[in-house]
Order: C-alpha cells, then sequence, then structure tokens
C-alpha cells in the first residue's frame, strides 16, 4: 500500500530515463481525440453563429442549422450593423475613457499599497477588495438615484463613472501585485536622492509600468465592454451599450436568427480579436483572482 | 511640515478618494439598500416609511421567490460541479503538453472573453427544441429529444412551501450554455496548480512503484486542493448574482423555472416599481454571497491566491 510520507521525498535521486512513464501511441491517440472532442463542444456555438449570419433568410430553416451556407451573404451583417452600430459607438465612447482612468487610479492604488505601507494598509486593502464581490444588485437602486440626482442617469459618462469606481478594488488589487515586484531598493535610492512620493510615481514607477497597464488595460476593456447590468438599468434607447442593444435584438421575435447571430459576432469581435491576440495578458488578469462579469 | 511627517500623510491622501469612493458607492449604498428593503417604497413615487421585516415576510412566501431559490441551488450544484469537473480533465489534458496544448487551451478558456448576453444569444439558437442539439441528437436516433429551456418538467415533484421541489428541467440549458462558458476558468486555475507542483515529487513516487493513477490520486488532487477552495467560492459568487444570462437566454421562464434572484431584482424594480421588494432580493442576494466570500477574503492564507504575479 502507498502512503503519502513515503512517496513525498523531494530529495530523492531520480533517475529521469527509467521513471518518466513512456505514454504508449494508443494514449497519447486518446488524449487528442478526448482534447478534440472537447474543443468541437466550444467551437460549435461559433460554427453556428458564423455559418447561420453568412446565409440567406430564406436559408436559415430549423432542418438546415448545421449546413453551410449555399450562397454566401453578408446581407444579416448589413442590417445588424444598421440596428447596433450607434450603440457600438456607445460602448466604444464608454469603454475608452473608462478603462484608461480606471487603470491611472488602479495604479496610483497599487503604488501606494504596495511600496508606501502605512499603519492599517492591509486592513485598507481588504476594504476595498470586499467591493468585488458584491453583487452588483445591492447597490443598484441607490446608485441610480445618485445618478439621477446630479444629472448622470441615462448617459454615458455616468456610465463611466460607474466602471471607473466599481473597478477601484480589481484595478488596485492588480497594480498591488505588480508593483510589489519592483525591488525596493530602487524606491530606497530614489528617496535618498530627494524624490518624494509623486516623484518617484511618475519617474520611476510609471515608466516600468506598460506591462501592468497591459494586463488592467485588457481586463478591464474586456470587462466593461461584456457588463450588463449596470448598462440595461441605467441607460435607454440612443445611451443604450452594444450588449443591452444586443439583448432588445433577441428579445424582439420578428428578428431572424441570421441577423441575430451577425449582431453577437459583432458585439463579440472586439474582446474574442483581443483574446485572440493578446490573450496570455488576459489570462494573467484572470489569474490574479478576478471574476466579475 | 517636516519632509517625514509629510512622507507619513501622502500616502493617505493620495489613496483618499478611492477609500471615500468605495465607502460612499459600496457599504453606504449596500446600507440605503437595507433601508429601502423595510421600507414601503414599492410604488412609483418613492415613500421611505418603515415597514419592518414585511418585504422579507412576503417574498419568503412568495411563489417567484421561492422558486428562484430552488432554482439557484440547482443551478449552482450543477454549474460548479461541472465546471470542476471539466475544468480538471481539461487542465491534466493540456498539461500533458503534446504538441498543439497551447491551441486546445485556448479554445477551452476562449468563452471566458464574451459576453453572457453573446452565449445566452448563441445557446438560446442551439438549444432551441425544434432545431440545434435536437437535430443532432435526432440524427442519432434519439426519438423524443429533450425540451431543453421549454419544457416545465421538474424532477422529482415534492411539494415544498407553495412550490414544487426538484431540478427544473429547463435550467439545464443555462447550466450547459454557463459550464461551456466558465469551464475554462476552472482549467485556467487548474492549470496554474498542476504546473506548481515540483517534477520530483511524482517522479519519487514513480520510483516507489506508484501507477500514474495513485501519483494523480495521493499527490496531485490534495495538492490542488486550494485551487479547488478558489474556485469553488468565485463560482459561487457568479452563480448568486447570474442576471445577463438568464435574461438575455431564456427570461423566467413559464412558471419560473429559469428564473434566478437577479433577473426576479431587475424585473419587479425596474420594470414593476417594488422598489422596496427589489432592495430586499438584493440584501439576501448580498447575505448569501458574502457568507462565502468574506471568510474567505480574511483569512491570510487564501489572499496569497490573490499574490498571483501579473508582470
Amino acid at each position: 500500500m502507498l502512503t503519502l510520507p513515503d512517496v513525498i521525498r523531494p530529495g530523492a535521486r531520480v533517475d529521469k530515463s527509467k521513471v518518466t512513464p513512456s505514454r504508449s501511441r494508443l494514449t497519447t491517440a486518446l488524449l487528442y481525440v478526448a482534447m478534440i472532442l472537447l474543443s468541437a463542444f466550444f467551437l460549435m456555438p461559433v460554427y453556428v453563429m458564423v455559418v447561420t449570419s453568412l446565409k440567406l433568410p430564406s436559408e436559415v430553416t430549423l432542418e438546415q442549422m448545421w449546413q453551410l451556407p449555399r450562397h454566401l451573404s453578408f446581407a444579416s451583417y448589413q442590417t445588424a450593423l444598421q440596428k447596433l452600430g450607434p450603440h457600438l459607438a456607445n460602448t466604444i465612447y464608454l469603454v475608452v475613457p473608462a478603462t484608461i482612468i480606471s487603470s491611472f487610479v488602479g495604479s496610483l492604488n497599487g503604488y501606494i499599497l504596495a511600496k508606501w505601507r502605512f499603519r492599517g494598509a492591509d486592513m485598507l486593502f481588504t476594504f476595498l477588495l470586499f467591493g468585488m464581490f458584491v453583487p452588483y444588485q445591492s447597490i443598484l437602486i441607490p446608485l441610480i438615484n445618485f445618478l439621477q440626482a446630479i444629472g448622470l442617469y441615462n448617459t454615458i459618462p455616468g456610465l463611466i463613472l460607474v466602471h471607473v469606481i466599481y473597478g477601484i478594488p480589481i484595478t488596485t488589487l492588480m497594480f498591488r501585485n505588480f508593483y510589489a515586484a519592483i525591488p525596493e531598493s530602487v524606491i530606497e535610492a530614489a528617496r535618498i536622492d530627494g524624490a518624494g512620493i509623486m516623484g518617484i510615481y511618475t519617474r520611476i514607477a510609471l515608466p516600468l509600468s506598460l506591462p501592468g497597464f497591459v494586463v488592467v488595460g485588457i481586463w478591464q476593456f474586456t470587462s466593461i465592454w461584456n457588463e450588463f447590468l449596470f448598462a440595461v438599468s441605467i441607460t435607454h434607447s440612443t445611451q443604450q451599450p452594444v450588449m443591452v442593444a444586443l439583448q432588445n435584438l433577441s428579445g424582439s421575435q420578428i428578428v431572424q436568427w441570421n441577423v441575430q447571430m451577425a449582431a453577437a459576432l459583432l458585439a463579440a469581435l472586439p474582446t474574442l480579436l483581443v483574446y485572440i491576440f493578446l490573450g496570455r495578458f488576459y489570462v494573467r488578469g484572470l489569474m490574479s483572482g478576478a471574476l466579475k462579469g | 511640515m517636516t519632509r517625514l511627517s509629510w512622507s507619513r500623510v501622502a500616502p493617505i491622501l493620495l489613496i483618499l478618494p478611492s477609500v471615500l469612493a468605495i465607502a460612499v458607492f459600496v457599504y453606504g449604498f449596500i446600507g440605503w439598500t437595507v433601508y429601502v428593503s423595510m421600507s414601503n417604497w414599492n410604488t412609483f413615487v418613492p415613500d421611505l416609511s418603515f415597514a419592518g421585516l414585511k418585504n422579507y415576510i412576503f417574498l419568503f412566501q412568495d411563489y417567484r421567490f421561492q422558486s428562484d431559490l430552488r432554482n439557484t441551488l440547482f443551478f449552482s450544484v450543477l454549474f460548479i460541479g461541472l465546471c470542476l469537473f471539466f475544468g480538471l480533465a481539461m487542465a491534466v489534458l493540456v498539461d500533458q503538453r503534446l504538441k498543439g496544448s497551447a491551441f486546445f487551451r485556448n479554445v477551452f478558456l476562449f468563452p471566458m472573453s464574451l459576453s453572457f448576453v453573446v452565449t445566452g444569444v448563441v445557446w438560446q439558437w442551439i438549444l432551441n427544441p425544434s432545431t440545434g442539439i435536437n437535430l443532432l441528437l435526432k440524427a442519432l436516433g434519439v426519438d423524443n429529444p429533450p425540451l431543453w429551456f421549454v419544457s416545465t418538467r421538474i424532477v422529482p415533484a415534492w411539494q415544498v412551501g407553495k412550490i414544487t421541489f426538484g431540478l427544473p428541467v429547463a435550467i439545464l440549458a443555462v447550466v450547459l450554455a454557463a459550464v461551456w462558458q466558465m469551464s475554462g476558468y476552472a482549467m485556467a486555475t487548474y492549470l496554474a496548480g498542476l504546473q506548481g507542483i515540483p517534477e520530483e515529487v511524482k517522479e519519487a513516487a514513480r520510483v516507489d512503484g506508484a501507477s500514474s493513477w495513485q501519483v494523480f490520486r495521493l499527490i496531485t488532487l490534495p495538492l490542488l486542493r486550494p485551487m479547488t477552495v478558489s474556485i469553488v467560492i468565485m463560482l459561487i459568487h457568479v452563480s448568486l448574482k447570474t442576471f445577463d444570462l438568464v435574461y438575455a437566454m431564456t427570461g423566467p421562464g413559464a412558471a419560473y423555472v429559469t428564473d434566478v434572484p437577479g433577473v426576479y431584482m431587475f424585473e419587479t424594480t425596474f420594470r414593476g416599481n417594488f422598489f422596496a421588494n427589489g432592495a430586499a432580493i438584493a440584501v439576501v442576494m448580498l447575505v448569501l454571497s458574502a457568507i462565502v466570500t468574506v471568510p474567505y477574503l480574511l483569512s491570510r492564507g487564501r489572499r496569497d491566491l490573490f499574490d498571483v504575479d501579473v508582470t
């Protein structure tokens, strides 16, 4: 019988060639079959989206869902773009400033919490982090009253404000971990040279921050682009971001499936492209304990 | 002010705006929501007169809210269980480092970058009982394919309170879409865990004659426990606040078979003007979520999980 203490002997000398299990061809083949089957499951919705969106309305029937289009048609994209266009623009007006502002706020907070630790800094950090784990339904009613009172209800600037504020916990967390990696000696040397807290931030921390900004920026871009609850509660009609418009489109039964699929693909494309080309930065954001959305 | 004391005050001053913002917009607003939940504001015109626990008593006797709690229970258990299972399986597969592993890993993870609204719209089409998956099932010879989210069946049908208790079959459609989207998260977390296990530990076990399965069960699995804890907590949080996926995919469903507290809260507050009831639902969601996340956040050991290097 195998017991744990027997097994774990980190110092044990190991002859690698003897013990590394040589995988049989059969095992390798089975592993590939499993991965390919799983991939089919994950890619199937993409296939359905693309195929359906490229069909003529007459070809979009229940029986022919899985078939390739006989005639390529981009008409559904034209219709989808007509309906979503202004809302795509709203989302861009929302996402770009919100991402930039919240990245800078997180950067400053993270810098302070990592490099200028004061008494109670850890407690303050936990205090901020809680904001990440709150179901936003529990702040929604006061939030809307507040936005109405300051005249930002049903506006994109209102949504920007909301995303900057509720982005504080996650951006601070990510940047705190990022700045923790800058050696203390670098900061100390600058301090001895007479640089102050802001001087060190602008001249030393910020120039080193590009990788941090990439990770946090991609994370915020994706989260804010995809966000729905705030968007649907705070805006209506012409002010709505693209995800709300997409949901409205699919909610109306008269809109055909090819248009819905084209619209879904259009709305998903920006974050999808970011994932395809900058995926490893997105995964780093994901692994810093983040889960919103 | 001397330089020394300035350098003590400056960090606090610089972080103060964010702290105040969170104090007001998170903690203050939660307090305000709790206050609203104990008021009579179930009308278009605000009425903040005190109502005690009236709205909570109403909710827990409400057919729709009881259905929501049932649905959330079954949804959470299935969604989290399947994400853990598939996440671990995919992590182990990818960790074999066969040629092309990176491609498969990216495929398993890509739905994470999509909006729940997109997922909902697409899966609504795929699980439409007259086409999609059922077309494939019929081709495979299944005569009575499932009705997916259109089904109103609940198994087993026990009468509890006002509702029929059991698994609402329709919720399986939502579970499927949610697992499609989120199991990659479990995979990525497990993968980070697997890659942190020193190879020598496993080698040593093999020298002692352990089979691959024994190495996995007695070494790998126990060492992955912190990952499992972190995934479960994150996914409980996700499932308790679920709104967009259900709202985009199925809505409340017939007899509320796919309704969840998030959807009820939104509809009753912003479509029905029952602000106090909506606030009470939100408070119940917050409390359920806090039971899980607060101990996690406060325990220092768990905090280490947040300290993943983002460089």
